[in-house]
């Protein structure tokens, strides 16, 4: 069975949907307060859960950044540990330097709280394996500070490297714009694909009577 | 001494603040607006007054916290 780590900051509102997520996916659950220096041993996967840490003051994300626990993130991710960052946890991971680029306001400056159909750009990694390339999501997103920026030399790092997990879309497949992020990222990892970011939040899609069960091969891929 | 700091996205990076500002001017016929670029102000009061170490000390917070240097530049005045 699985351990994961479900980590909590001031503000932080889905980490018991991001619990309820894994646990019905048959994983041990652990919450994790982000003033612990120290992981549970044994952890298989690190989750930052979405919501708006530190009330998203300064920017999205850039308290929470020095939060003691995050020390023992990095230390995880570097030595080749799995990080999942959901939204608010996306923003995260990008102000700590554990993801590339950073997440601006919305280009239409909207709270945008919908389900959104995502195209699966790559799937050789953990997180997309049990996703086909170019398959559509149905996954909900619910953010302001979505809209992703990298710089081009980034971006073709990112591109060369098969960094790119999921991309906005139509029901068709065909790209949308939705916030503004860079030819509609929703999604990135890190080189070494073990450190995973995405706006949507697929925790909120694994029954398909609310909607979409979307989710549930999207965080199996990270528990197989 | 007090240290303020201004923090703009960076020249080429899209401000969508910025760019609505514009469009409310314009909307309420406010003309010869060529661009309007939205920041923030930070302003610390500091006990030092060594102006050096106080440049010094306040690049060191705009690069570690106060801004995101991945898509914004800042200046510091020291006043």
């Amino acid at each position: 069975m699985k351990n994961i780590a479900v980590l909590q900051f001031p503000g932080t509102n889905c980490d018991l949907d991001t619990q309820y997520a894994f646990e019905k996916l048959g994983c041990n659950t652990t919450i994790v307060w982000h003033k612990e220096s120290k992981l549970p041993e044994n952890t298989d996967l690190v989750v930052i859960p979405g919501g708006f840490s530190y009330g998203d003051y300064l920017r999205s994300g850039a308290i929470a950044k020095f939060s003691p626990i995050m020390e023992a993130v990095i230390d995880y991710a570097n030595q080749g540990g799995k990080v999942l960052g959901i939204c608010n946890g996306f923003q995260i991971l990008t102000e700590v330097g554990l993801l590339p680029g950073a997440l601006k306001r919305n280009i239409g400056l909207h709270f945008i709280s919908r389900f959104q159909t995502l195209k699966v750009v790559n799937n050789n990694n953990d997180f997309l394996q049990k996703c086909q390339k170019d398959e559509v999501l149905n996954i909900p997103i619910a953010h302001a500070d979505g809209n992703y920026y990298i710089d081009e030399e980034g971006y073709r790092e990112l591109e060369k490297n098969d960094q790119i997990l999921v991309r906005y879309c139509d029901q068709a497949g065909e790209l949308v714009v939705v916030n503004g992020s860079v030819t509609s990222i929703a999604g990135i990892c890190n080189r070494d694909k073990n450190v995973f970011g995405l706006m949507p939040h697929p925790e909120r899609a694994l029954e398909h009577i609310l909607g979409s069960d979307d989710g549930v091969k999207m965080l199996e891929g990270l528990i197989a | 001494m007090t240290a303020i700091v201004n923090i703009f996205l960076k020249e080429g990076v899209l401000d969508p603040q910025g760019k609505a500002i514009h469009h409310a001017l314009d909307a309420m016929n406010f003309e010869g607006v060529e661009d309007v670029r939205m920041g923030k102000q930070i302003v610390l009061k500091l006990s030092s007054d060594n102006r050096e170490d106080a440049q010094k000390e306040v690049e060191k917070m705009a690069e570690e916290i106060l801004a995101n240097t991945v898509i914004e530049d800042y200046t510091i005045e020291l006043v």
